[in-house]
């Protein structure tokens, strides 16, 4: 299965790098995002993923070639990003902890506003339909959610700025093996609405699982890509990334 | 002392605590949304305080022009960042309608006989001038380095404060100023005689802390605001701007500081530097409120009040130590409690 389709990439990057000081971060790393895709990147801790989501959406400085939905969109800014439909989850959630659910919902469509309440609403209701856990907890303030909670809140109000990029920085960071099953399968529905996906995790297995295309970054670079199922087949990831628990349900599926 | 002296002293502090606590508010705004101390937050107070009586007097009101080079500077600001490829070559639009904005309410200032227009339209050109005081300071010393230690903002600050107490200088000259008190009317409640202007100072203190409430509560403007200050990340992931966050809680600083100089300036006579000591008051209301506390901060402010107009009749040479000695037990108090927002970054 070929990553890209056949029209252009939705998101192209091409050689970033990234410095903090004198230590590079990243070093020419390039991905494409298909559109209507998901996109994972895997790695272990420190190899850059964060940053290379950074990058991205122009939170930190980087070199290098990024393309958007065709148009050239080097040295981003957060503001131009959003602008064109990038929208950012990131590890941190960065919610709005002493607002209510609903006011973190509205605040997510900011960049529409002012709109008609009738819009507002509707979009409101979306999200309720899609999270009705949400709905639930409308009216209680954000910090007291418990992990789940919080990142179905921080994934609702990104799509609340209606993204056609999605990025998302681990999102079962933390969080109960059940919970990460319940948000891998709103990655998955995300896509079948249209929208596509940019993951970094570290849960690699689920990572591949859900996604069409992956890359390995390890130290800041790019050492290998392919599609999501033969990586998960690669013998040096399955090492390297899926361990002996990998194998052990290999053995049992088979 | 008897109750009549206990009632005016009570009537002095309450005056004084009012404006005080607006400050304190505003103080606490600039800070959680922006992490910047401000400093010239009195600046606002006896500037405005300052022009309003230079209309009354008949005078130059010369406060237009400060407008205009700010403005000039915001400009040339624009078109260096452009230069630097940080943005667009030309300067931005909102840059160039601040210049045509102080270029026209000096050119009214100037042109207007305003000694012969009524409180309120002298009031309100007052405000038309000191409002964008805030925004244009914003730009023009702390747009750029937004994003540097709080300590280089507070040394940045105190020097916006050095520098804007010698603009008042130039503008309004070493003598200080009185404005006619808004009425004469005053209401007795028996023996006990209410000041008119104290009860304008309640009446308007509390309809703007109202309206800040209505603002920061039911409005999604007033709430990105507060976002800008809960989580500057995820509100700029949401598309509020932090520039545009940092120019209104500014625009809120210079239009609560300018309406506070228009309160005080008939009860107390302002000179060119008064400012700063009112606000550093406010600001030991807001510190009592941990920098963090709204409601705290009014109340804290609000005692600091009663506390100077009663040193005022007990020890009237040692009113200033006795108001700033009140801050040595609440910070001890908090700093052995409980953390405040002091300590996040």
């Amino acid at each position: 299965m070929s990553p890209h389709g056949h029209q252009a990439p939705l998101l192209e990057v091409r050689d970033l790098c990234v410095s903090y000081g004198k230590i590079q971060a990243l070093t020419d790393a390039s991905l494409r995002v298909g559109d209507g895709q998901i996109v994972t990147v895997i790695g272990p801790n420190g190899a850059g993923k964060t940053t290379l989501l950074s990058a991205i959406m122009g939170v930190l400085p980087s070199r290098g070639r990024i393309a958007f939905a065709g148009a050239e969109a080097s040295s981003p800014t957060i503001k131009s990003m959003i602008g064109r439909g990038v929208s950012l989850v990131p590890e941190s959630r960065a919610l709005f902890g002493s607002m209510s659910v609903e006011d973190n919902l509205r605040l997510g469509g900011f960049r529409f506003h002012p709109r008609p309440r009738r819009a507002q609403d509707a979009a409101l209701e979306e999200m309720y339909a899609l999270f009705p856990r949400l709905k639930e907890r409308r009216a209680q303030v954000a910090a007291t959610l418990s992990g789940g909670e919080r990142q179905m809140l921080a994934l609702a109000r990104a799509l609340m700025t209606r993204p056609k990029l999605l990025m998302l920085d681990e999102p079962s960071l933390g969080l109960a093996p059940l919970i990460v099953r319940e948000v891998f399968r709103i990655i998955a529905d995300l896509r079948r609405q249209g929208v596509s996906i940019l993951l970094i995790e570290q849960n690699a297995r689920a990572a591949l699982r859900v996604a069409d295309y992956a890359y390995v970054l390890e130290l800041g670079k790019i050492v290998m890509e392919g599609p999501a199922a033969e990586l998960a087949n690669d013998p040096r990831v399955v090492a390297a990334y899926l361990g002996i628990a990998g194998k052990h349900q290999e053995m049992l599926a088979t | 002392m008897n109750l009549q002296i206990v009632m005016l002293l009570g009537q002095d502090g309450v005056t004084n605590g009012a404006i005080y606590a607006l400050l304190a508010l505003s103080i606490l705004l600039v800070f959680t949304v922006t992490r910047i101390l401000l400093i010239p937050q009195g600046e606002f107070v006896s500037f405005a305080a300052l022009t309003m009586a230079a209309m009354q007097s008949g005078t130059p009101v010369r406060m237009g022009w400060l407008l205009v080079a700010l403005a000039l500077a915001a400009v040339a600001l624009d078109l260096y960042d452009a230069a630097r490829g940080k943005g667009r070559w030309r300067p931005r639009g909102a840059a160039l309608a601040m210049l045509a904005y102080a270029a026209a309410v000096t050119a009214l200032t100037g042109l207007v006989p305003l000694d012969k227009a009524g409180v309120a339209v002298q009031a309100l050109l007052t405000v038309a001038l000191v409002v964008p005081l805030g925004p244009l300071l914003y730009r023009v010393f702390y747009q750029p380095i937004a994003a540097a230690h709080s300590l280089v903002l507070l040394i940045v600050s105190i020097a916006v404060h050095v520098v804007l107490v010698g603009a008042g200088l130039l503008m309004f000259g070493p003598e200080g100023a009185r404005t006619e008190p808004f009425s004469e009317e005053g209401l007795s409640i028996g023996m006990v005689t209410l000041n008119s202007q104290t009860l304008w100072v309640v009446a308007v203190s509390l309809l703007l802390i109202v309206l800040l409430y209505a603002f920061f509560e039911r409005t999604l403007y007033g709430k990105a605001l507060r976002a800008a200050a809960v989580n500057r990340l995820g509100a700029e992931l949401v598309g509020i701007s932090p520039e545009i966050a940092g120019k209104a809680s500014f625009g809120l600083a210079a239009l609560i500081g300018g309406l506070s100089g228009i309160l005080i300036a008939p009860i107390t006579t302002i000179y060119f530097d008064s400012g700063f000591i009112i606000s550093l008051k406010g600001f030991v209301g807001a510190i009592i409120g941990g920098m963090a506390s709204y409601p705290v901060a009014a109340l804290g402010a609000l005692f600091i009040g009663q506390a100077e107009s009663f040193s005022t009749f007990w020890a009237s040479s040692y009113k200033e130590v006795i108001v700033f000695t009140l801050i040595l037990p609440v910070l001890l108090w908090r700093s052995l409690s409980h953390k405040g927002a002091e300590d996040e970054e």
